[in-house]
Formats: C-alpha cells, structure tokens, sequence
C-alpha cells in the first residue's frame, strides 16, 4: 500500500441537485398519457362498483384482511386460493423480463411509480417555480421573501398530492365511500391515518427530493435489469457515428469536419436522471426517452435528420458505424429469449385462467384426529374422527350432505352444531367446521385393519355438486 | 501522487488513492444522504435502547425510561380479553349446564374456554387428547363408558368434587378389597376366568364355572349381576370392551388380588365456577357425553 495522499478524496458526495427543462415530443406526450391512465387507474379503482349480491361487498377490487377474502371484480380469491396471486406475481416478474429484453428499462422510464410520481411532481414544480433556467437561479438565489413563498407554495402542492396519494392506498382495504366519509369526521382506524401519513411522508420525500436517488441507491432493479440486456436491446442510445465529433461552431474552420452533435446539451438539460447520454449506456439511465425529443426538436430545427439520440441496439450501432444497415425492429424484438418469456407467460396466464375456470365453489379439506388414532367403544366398535373444514364459496347459504365412500363397512356420523341426519348447513362465504366421525362394528374387517382408506364428501342438496377428500381409518390392527 | 486527485485511465474516475500491487481503488462515493441515514439508524438504536430494556446487568437489565415489560403488556392483554369476556363468563357460571342451547353463546364459549382448561389442569393425566392412559388407570374420556356417569351433572359433580381425595368430603368415594387377602390364588384364578368370559373373551369354561359361584358372592354388589358395572359407586362394567386398566388376564389377576384406587382431584378447590362449568361442556361434547 503506498502512501496516503495528503488530502484523501471524500467518500460521500452531497446530491447534485437536478433542473429538468421542459420538453416536447412523441416520447413526452406518450409519457403524459401513460401518467394520466396510470395514475387514474391508481386513484379511481377504489371506487368502482360491482354487485355481488347482499351478503358481499359492491367494491369491485377490495383486498378484505379481515374477513380474509380479494375481491377482484367477478373474482373472489380465498386464502387457499393464494395460488393464484403467487401465480399473477410469477407472470408479472415474467412480463418484466420480457420488457427488458425487448425494450430494456421501459418499466422505468415510463411505468414504475417512482417516475410517474416524480414526473408529477417536476411539473408542479416547472408551474410553480418557472423551467429550468429559473429554477437554476432560484437554487443559486439567497433566501427571500420570494424564494420561501415560492418553496413553500410547492411543498404544499407536492405535500397534498404525497397526502392523496396515501389517502388513494388504504381505499383498496376497505368499502372506500363509508371509509373517506370516516376519514374526514375523524373516525376511521388510526391504522388507517397511520398509513396515510407514512406513505404521504414517503411520496414527498422520494418524489420531491430523492428522486433519482431512489433509483440509483435504493432500487435493486437496475442492477438485475444488465443481465437481461443483451445487444439485441433496444434502448435509448446516441449515434455516436453520426454526432462525433461534436462541435458547435457551424461556420468556423474545419466545421465541415464536425458531426450531427452541436454539443447543444439539450439532452442532458432535459434528463431527470443528470446524465449525458452521450456516454454510452448507463446504469442511472431510466430509458424516459425524453432526449430522443430534445435532440430531434434540435435536429430538426438545424436541418439534419432526426434520430441522432433514437431507440437502438447496441448491435444496430456497431452495423451503423461500419456502414451496414441496422437490423429491422421486429428482428430485434422477436428472438428466442423474448419468444421464450412469451411462452412462459402465456403458459402461467393460461394455466390461471383454466384454474379459475375449473374452480369448484365448494372446498373440502379434512384433518384427522390423531391423538388418539381411534377410540374403542364399550360394544368394542372403532371410532375415528375427523375435522371438516366445508367451504361454501357462493353466496347463498347451501345444505350439505356428509358421506363416505370405502371398500370397507364404515358407518358416518356428523357431530356439529345444527347437523342434522349427516347434513350441514354452510352460511353463504363462510367455512364450516364439522367434527365427523367413523365407525366400524367390531365384526367389520376395518375395526381390526390396519387402515382403511376412504374418502369423505360433502355433496349439495340441490346442485349434487360435490367435493371429496381422501383420508385413511385408523383400526387396532 | 500525493496532493494531486488520482485519475484512473481507463474509467475515468477518481481513485482512493490506495494501491495494492498495482491494483487501485476507484472512488465512487456513496450519497452523502446514506451516510446520514446510517447514523440516524445508530442513534435510533441507541436511543433505542435507552427507552426500552436492553443492557445487560448483573442480575437483571436495565428497565428502560418507557418502563415498558414484555411480561406486564401480556398481563394487561389477558386483562383486555378478560374483561371482553367478563359478560359471556358470568353468564356461563351462572348457567344451568342441563338447559344451556348449544347455540348459546355462553354454550359456545364454555366448549372453547374448556378445551383450554382441559390441557392446563386435566391433560396432565387423561392426555393432551383426553384419550386417558389405561396403563395407570386414568380413563379415557372420549369413549362411551363412564364410571360415575356421562350426563352434564354427573361430569360436573365429578370434576367439582373429584373422586377418593381426602381433601372434598363429598368426594365420590368406593373402595374394591384386595381380594388377595380373602381369595386363595385358585380362586382368584377362577374368578378372572369368569370375568373373561363376561366381555366375550377367551377363557378356561371349566375354571369360570367355578369363578361364577365367587362373582355372585363377592363382586356382584358393586360389579352388578351379569358385570354391567354399578355407577353410584363407580364400579366399571365388566361386559364391554373398555378397561380401565386393562382386559388381559395377567391385569385382572392383579387388579383382582391387589384391588386399585384411583384417585382425582376435587377442582371446585382449584378452578373458578365459569371454568369447572367451560371443562365439563368441553368433556360432555367430545365423542361420549350422553
């Protein structure tokens, strides 16, 4: 180890602060409205209706921790059907990986809350404290009555959306309607205003101040995202064959010499994340696109072609530089790896949706007692006894008979609260739990078996939809 | 290279300015925010720390300025749950067991509360799944036989007042002789062959002939004419295929020469009126309540 220098460079940098200009442009106003639905879907899926009879709730998507049950429009999920959300996160990871092979960080640069909201924010911003040349002033400016009016009236708006913002979240756990009425008479679950709070306070600082912070130090996906790129990537990129060297003095000596670049910095000005996409890939690079608009805004007003800043993948720039043509979109898009991510998608998606087809509206487990195995009768019978947990996923009330099915001479008997004759009334959306036992005469082989399998079922009086589950009699052998 | 920033050529980026063997260390700075929420995160720990118990002293720990105890916070939810329960347990103490709707909720109740009464006091003998232990004798509570009684009053007076203790004089009480000292070995042998016989088993028929004249002199006043047991004096029927300790002959022989008495509790000494009541619905509702 040598020497230390005398004045050992700082470890830590303070935040350089960020001041995107304003920009217009396909890519800006594709991301307007993809703001403008996403955030719409966030605030107003709360308070859509959806009938589902008197005994359920009417909100169409409501997570119910209490009562345990996702209503998702006509789709009810119990807790023993959690397969189903494993199953929508497993395509929701799958669809990200086909993202960012195909189109590289697209989920950040266009989708992902943390930009959406920071967009949201930078506009408050750019309409309260003016673009970007006035903001770098007001940043260098002493403090003044102006500057502290101007500072606060925007933390005030970003404040009030951060606070909408965790108002919209709880929404989702509980009937919304009678929910915002409690919230405003200060009624509601403290939980509740918790929840707010904690998540307004996180909106305001990730979106106001942390920004591409959150990206670069916080969020793991930039890190996982490199090993799903590959050359074959389209991603946000500078022809670096065309724009070099760069140069702005148009008409000065050897300006024949220069590239497309006019070294105008309008890509870096408009860049949320700061950086120069002139260098090349990068990690803090979130794909926005929104320096594909400044440049060919530039482009096109020095009268060369667009596209100097484009989508492109690495292997289209090294054809390009070599003077090849570069490869068609579709070829980029459609290769083993994305197809491949397709098919595992579609499989999943198809598999959930048979599944939520084929689902029965009844549900059967059953838990034998096995302390003890079996208990023996004064007439020297052999008693088993089961737990049956009857799940009625309708929501009417329905009357089950209870039977058994075996090789063997079993008799049943429901032991239950309000069983009748072996049948059991389940209450509409609600599990019944059901002692049940059965029995074997001492002269039945089952009573000296082993074992004995059988299988118990729970069968609808009306409907004679069924559900059964298989299950072993313990006997003295 | 002492005062002057080291550039690395290849990325361009500053160094530490530590070298090892050639191999130099790249300054890429952490935010500076990081660093302070590093620190924040210690003295949140720290803070931490003083405000609720944490260090270790000799005998104990310090308390912490919350004065908060993990202990005292239990204590004060079992409170809470008392205190919800307050109406349905008064309700079940004052109930009469024979009249009480299992749709009651105080029926409902009670089965839960027992069940939980049952495994703090009672599981001790007659196991965590009331199945008994028939080797030494604590009978099994799931089945159809009783020795002093199935029905909801006759379990409560049971667990209320226990069975042969000194300390409840209406305990239920009997005693079976040792027959030992009053049966030769011939006899006692005989006389099992007999109650062999009785349940159905195999038997010597020659020797329970003989046994037979023996049962009707000395065991049919407790045992019943034809064993079918005597439950106001909590004689166990003979007949069935239910043995307390055990239906083979060598138990019997010992049962019979050495006599038993099993012994139980008086819980009307230990356990609130709410919790002899909670135990003996859970009992009644578990497979042979009649």
């Amino acid at each position: 180890m040598t020497e230390s220098p005398a004045s050992p460079p700082s470890l830590y940098v303070a935040r350089e602060p960020i001041f995107p200009r304003r920009v217009k442009g396909k890519f800006r106003t594709l991301k307007w409205w993809i703001m403008g639905v996403t955030l719409a879907i966030y605030y107003l899926t709360p308070w859509i209706r959806w009938d589902r009879g008197p005994n359920l709730p009417d909100q169409a998507v409501l997570v119910d921790l209490a009562g345990r049950r996702f209503y998702f429009f006509w789709i009810e999920i119990w807790p023993h059907e959690f397969y189903f959300v494993a199953g929508l996160l497993i395509m929701a990871g799958l669809g990200l990986f086909l993202f960012t092979s195909a189109l590289g960080r697209v989920w950040c640069g266009y989708t992902c809350p943390q930009t959406v909201w920071t967009d949201l924010f930078i506009l408050v911003e750019r309409w309260i404290e003016g673009d970007r040349n006035a903001r770098v002033r007001l940043w260098n400016a002493d403090w003044s009555v102006h500057k502290v009016r101007l500072r606060v009236t925007k933390w005030i708006v970003w404040f009030l959306i951060a606070l909408a913002t965790g108002g919209a979240w709880v929404f989702y756990f509980a009937d919304a309607p009678t929910l915002a009425r409690d919230l405003f008479a200060f009624s509601a679950p403290l939980v509740a205003y918790s929840t707010i709070l904690i998540l307004a306070a996180t909106t305001f600082v990730f979106g106001g101040f942390m920004r591409e912070q959150v990206c670069n130090y916080m969020c793991p996906w930039p890190r996982i995202q490199a090993a799903m790129m590959d050359n074959d990537t389209l991603t946000v990129a500078y022809r670096h064959w065309r724009g070099e060297p760069r140069g702005k003095h148009l008409k000065a000596e050897g300006a024949d010499q220069l590239g497309d670049c006019i070294d105008c910095m309008a890509c870096v000005n408009v860049c949320p994340a700061g950086i120069d996409i002139r260098d090349g890939q990068q990690m803090e690079c979130i794909t926005c696109a929104l320096c594909i608009d400044a440049c060919d805004e530039v482009m096109e007003r020095i009268g060369k072609p667009r596209g100097l800043i484009d989508y492109l993948a690495l292997s289209d720039e090294e054809a390009e530089t070599q003077g090849a043509k570069p490869r068609p979109v579709w070829q980029h898009v459609l290769r083993p790896r994305t197809i491949l991510y397709t098919a595992m998608w579609s499989l999943i998606g198809v598999a959930l949706v048979y599944a939520l087809f084929i689902r029965s509206d009844i549900d059967l487990t059953v838990e034998p007692v096995r302390n003890p195995q079996f208990v023996t009768l004064s007439d020297g019978a052999v008693r088993n006894t089961y737990t049956l947990r009857i799940r009625n996923l309708t929501a009417e009330d329905r009357n089950f008979r209870v039977m058994l099915t075996s090789e063997e001479i079993l008799r049943i008997d429901v032991e239950s609260d309000g069983a009748v004759a072996n049948h059991v009334t389940v209450p509409a959306n609600e599990t019944l739990q059901a002692r049940v036992y059965v029995i074997a005469r001492p002269q039945d082989a089952a009573a000296d078996a082993e074992t004995t399998d059988l299988r118990l079922w729970v069968e609808d009086v009306e409907t004679d939809d069924r559900a059964g589950v298989a299950t072993i009699f313990n006997g003295k052998g | 290279m002492a005062d002057k920033q080291d550039i690395d050529d290849v990325t361009g980026t500053d160094t530490t300015g530590h070298e090892w063997d050639g191999i130099k260390e790249l300054n890429n700075p952490l935010p500076r925010w990081w660093l302070w929420t590093f620190y924040g995160t210690v003295v949140w720990g720290l803070a931490y720390t003083i405000a609720y118990p944490a260090w270790p002293l000799i005998n104990s720990a310090t308390a912490g300025l919350l004065g908060y105890s993990s202990r005292a916070e239990v204590a004060q939810q079992i409170a809470e749950v008392d205190e919800q329960n307050a109406e349905l347990t008064a309700m079940l103490a004052s109930a009469d067991l024979t009249t009480l709707d299992p749709d009651d909720p105080a029926h409902r109740f009670g089965v839960a509360g027992g069940a939980s009464v049952f495994l703090a006091n009672c599981s001790q003998c007659h196991g965590s799944g009331a199945a008994g232990v028939q080797a030494a004798g604590y009978p099994n509570l799931l089945d159809d036989a009783w020795l002093w009684g199935g029905t909801l009053e006759e379990i409560e007076y049971t667990v209320r007042h226990g069975i042969r203790n000194e300390t409840d004089p209406d305990a239920r009480w009997s005693e079976m002789p040792a027959f030992g000292d009053i049966f030769s070995e011939e006899e006692i042998g005989q006389t099992v062959e007999y109650v062999l016989s009785l349940s159905g088993q195999d038997h010597d028929a020659a020797m329970a002939e003989q046994g037979m004249v023996l049962f009707q002199e000395q065991c049919t006043a407790c045992h019943g004419d034809s064993g079918e047991g005597i439950r106001e004096v909590g004689a166990p029927a003979l007949n069935d295929a239910i043995w307390l300790y055990g239906g083979d002959r060598e138990t019997l022989i010992e049962t019979v020469t050495y006599s038993r008495f099993g012994v139980m509790p008086a819980w009307g000494q230990r356990l609130d009126e709410d919790e002899i009541k909670a135990v003996t619905l859970y009992l009644h509702q578990l497979g042979g309540g009649e």
